[in-house]
């Protein structure tokens, strides 16, 4: 029996998920800052106080590395926590639990010791947030072995990605852009709210989409820029170019290969990333595809990503330093030149 | 209560197996380092931490503890990991870096894991303290018994780990305890010149739980605490912390000329050694007798002389199998 469709916020196929995953499974559990009474500031557990009780959804005092660390542990001896890191930003007062601990234990203990939990945070700016509440970090994650990143650009990815995070048995770093979260008092892409199932179904980790198709271009994004980059190739349909635009989903593991066949395709490469442009992503997508076969370029491969200064305040140095559609624009006009 | 004979016959036999592995581990490390010392060489390359001195922290906690008990070690993990009974074979293979060590040479001696026993340790100073609460909330919330131990140097007390746990401890009222072992040095700073209180154990108001400083690196006075407090976690009533007294008879790792330590000190600890002082005090209450005592010693120099053997007779992991079980 089909259910009738309905729209959700990234938010609320979150904490669905999650409950779904809590009712299931007695060893899935809840912690972090504010997420009990409050719900979550970004609204990921929304509800599971009330139907869970404190003992399942528990806030914590301000202590990342106590609460990480004691994730850690508690998925050590087979349960399932999830623990939300509030802001990325404030990995720098636990990354020795998340990057040491989480992320090296499997290893350590020869795959004795598998470490299932599921971190989720908030990340990216674009509303004046300044440069300890903006970042985005893709990369730094993802540069560090032993953790698997998910950056889902819309409802419906959130919800399956987060039951296939609940279930792998290895860590998973859950980034919630927070332009797609659906919060009534912070702007949101209209793009990422879309029809979810009420039902569980997983999406597997490593599946990037191709969310539009097209001939001359590939244009690759993951999170928010994944929108930029559909607005700019209906503007360009408009001009008569094709812009194909594929959805990295998780960046661990990183579908090489769907971007590399598309790429082959169009024979244009452009990454769009709003983490910082240095030693990272758009770096690891454009040299994956240079290392498998540098001959499908028939132009450079380009990049549009956060430049590498702290993230400012003010409305217009913000604006100014973010990638966006115009930005995109401009760029595939130029890459269709040569 | 005090320990029965049983129990401080197997106090002994702990002790003086990890001090004899110690001495092992301490000729194999040097094999291949002489006359120029260059930690990459030997059989047993990296740092080494040995525990000399340290065995009645190891023993007098342990002796409380079952398989379902989680023990978080240090750096400085062999004594501890020897009392909570972790696979000798297996963590000596470890340490040599073998493909049937605990993770087929992939964590070394900062890095020993035994799941069957519920043991882990870390590199980094008051790490396991996350781990070791998170494993007494997963006790808690199941209803399972089972306490978690994390136990942690006296530099650790000054970190942010250290404080943040307690404190979540005391706060989830967790069955958890926090063992300090204070060998009065942080690698060459001294403990009075890095940590505000004489005494880490006053540190436990701060989290409205009960605090113990143990004197004198005695094993039954360790083992007396240790009840008080792991009694307390089983019973549901929170966490505690307790402070031990104990001497570092090494080095902080092999190849510390140790210059920092004023002049005899270290002599004075050797006069204090823990192992023959807790030997007399065997023979003269009586619990064991000199043959008692010579049955348990050649007992554990067999046990220990087999881990060596198994060890270094054990295959060497193909390098390629360094590029697994990153993930499960």
């Amino acid at each position: 029996m089909a259910t009738p469709k309905r729209k959700l916020t990234t938010a609320k196929a979150i904490s669905e998920a999650i409950s779904q995953e809590m009712e299931a499974d007695n060893n899935v559990f809840v912690m972090g800052e504010d997420i009990a009474k409050l719900g979550g500031v970004f609204g990921t557990t929304t509800g599971l106080l009330d139907k869970f009780g404190p003992e399942r959804v528990r806030d914590t005092p301000i202590s990342e590395t106590a609460f990480i660390g004691s994730a850690v542990g508690a998925a050590a001896v087979g349960m399932r926590p999830i623990v939300e890191l509030m802001f990325v930003d404030f990995f720098g007062v636990c990354m020795d639990a998340i990057y040491n601990l989480a992320a090296k234990n499997c290893y350590f203990s020869g795959g004795n010791q598998p470490i299932p939990m599921v971190l989720m945070t908030s990340v990216g700016g674009g509303y004046g947030d300044a440069g300890q509440h903006s970042q985005c970090l893709y990369g730094t994650f993802a540069h560090l072995p032993g953790m698997k990143v998910v950056v889902p650009s819309n409802a419906y990815d959130a919800k399956g990605l987060m039951h296939t995070a609940v279930a792998d048995d290895n860590p998973v770093i859950f980034m919630l852009h927070k332009n797609l979260q659906g919060m009534g008092w912070l702007g949101t892409v209209k793009g990422s709210i879309v029809d979810v199932p009420k039902e569980t179904y997983g999406i597997p980790f490593g599946e990037a989409a191709i969310v539009r198709e097209g001939k001359d271009i590939t244009l690759v994004g993951l999170g928010v820029t994944v929108h930029m980059a559909l607005d700019a190739a209906e503007a360009l349909a408009k001009e008569g170019v094709e812009a194909e635009v594929v959805d990295l989903r998780t960046l661990v593991p990183l579908d090489r290969d769907t971007v590399f066949n598309s790429v082959s395709k169009t024979g244009r490469l452009l990454v769009i990333d709003d983490d910082y442009i240095s030693y990272g992503v758009s770096g690891e997508i454009i040299s994956s595809v240079a290392e498998q076969d540098s001959s499908v370029f028939k132009t450079s491969p380009q990049r549009i990503a956060f430049p590498d200064i702290p993230i400012p305040f003010t409305r217009a140095m913000e604006q100014f330093a973010l990638p966006n559609k115009d930005k995109i624009f401009n760029t595939v006009k130029d890459m269709m030149k040569d | 209560m005090q320990a029965d004979a049983k129990k401080q016959s197997w106090m002994y036999e702990n002790m003086f197996k990890s001090r004899y592995y110690e001495e092992c581990m301490e000729a194999a490390y040097l094999e291949g380092k002489q006359p120029v010392f260059n930690m990459a060489n030997g059989p047993v390359p990296g740092e080494m931490h040995l525990s000399n001195g340290q065995e009645p922290c190891a023993v007098g906690v342990c002796a409380h503890l079952n398989a379902d008990d989680a023990v978080f070690a240090t750096h400085r993990p062999h004594h501890i990991a020897i009392a909570k009974g972790v696979n000798l074979k297996a963590m000596t293979a470890e340490i040599f870096g073998k493909k049937t060590g605990l993770s087929g040479g992939r964590g070394g001696h900062m890095h020993l894991f035994d799941t069957d026993v519920n043991f882990a340790c870390s590199g980094i100073i008051a790490e396991g303290m996350g781990p070791a609460a998170g494993v007494a909330l997963a006790r808690k919330l199941r209803n399972e018994p089972g306490v978690a131990i994390a136990f942690i140097g006296e530099g650790a007390a000054n970190q942010g780990a250290f404080h943040e746990t307690m404190n979540l401890a005391a706060v989830w009222n967790l069955p958890f305890v926090c063992i300090i072992e204070d060998n009065a040095w942080g690698i060459s700073v001294a403990k009075t010149d890095a940590t505000a209180v004489p005494r880490n154990d006053v540190r436990a108001a701060a989290y409205g739980i009960p605090g113990e400083y143990v004197e004198g690196n005695d094993p039954l006075a360790i083992y007396a605490a240790a009840e008080r407090a792991i009694n307390r976690a089983r019973a549901g009533d929170g966490p505690s912390l307790i402070e031990i007294e104990t001497y570092r008879l090494a080095g902080h790792f092999m190849g510390d000329a140790e210059a920092y330590r004023p002049e005899g000190e270290k002599d004075g600890l050797f006069s204090k050694d823990p192992i023959p002082a807790f030997r007399t005090h065997l023979l003269e209450s009586g619990a064991l007798d000199e043959a008692a005592l010579k049955n348990i010693e050649n007992a554990m120099h067999t046990e220990v002389d087999e881990a060596f053997e198994f060890a270094r007779a054990a295959a060497e992991p193909e390098p390629a199998e360094a590029l697994e079980k990153v993930f499960a």
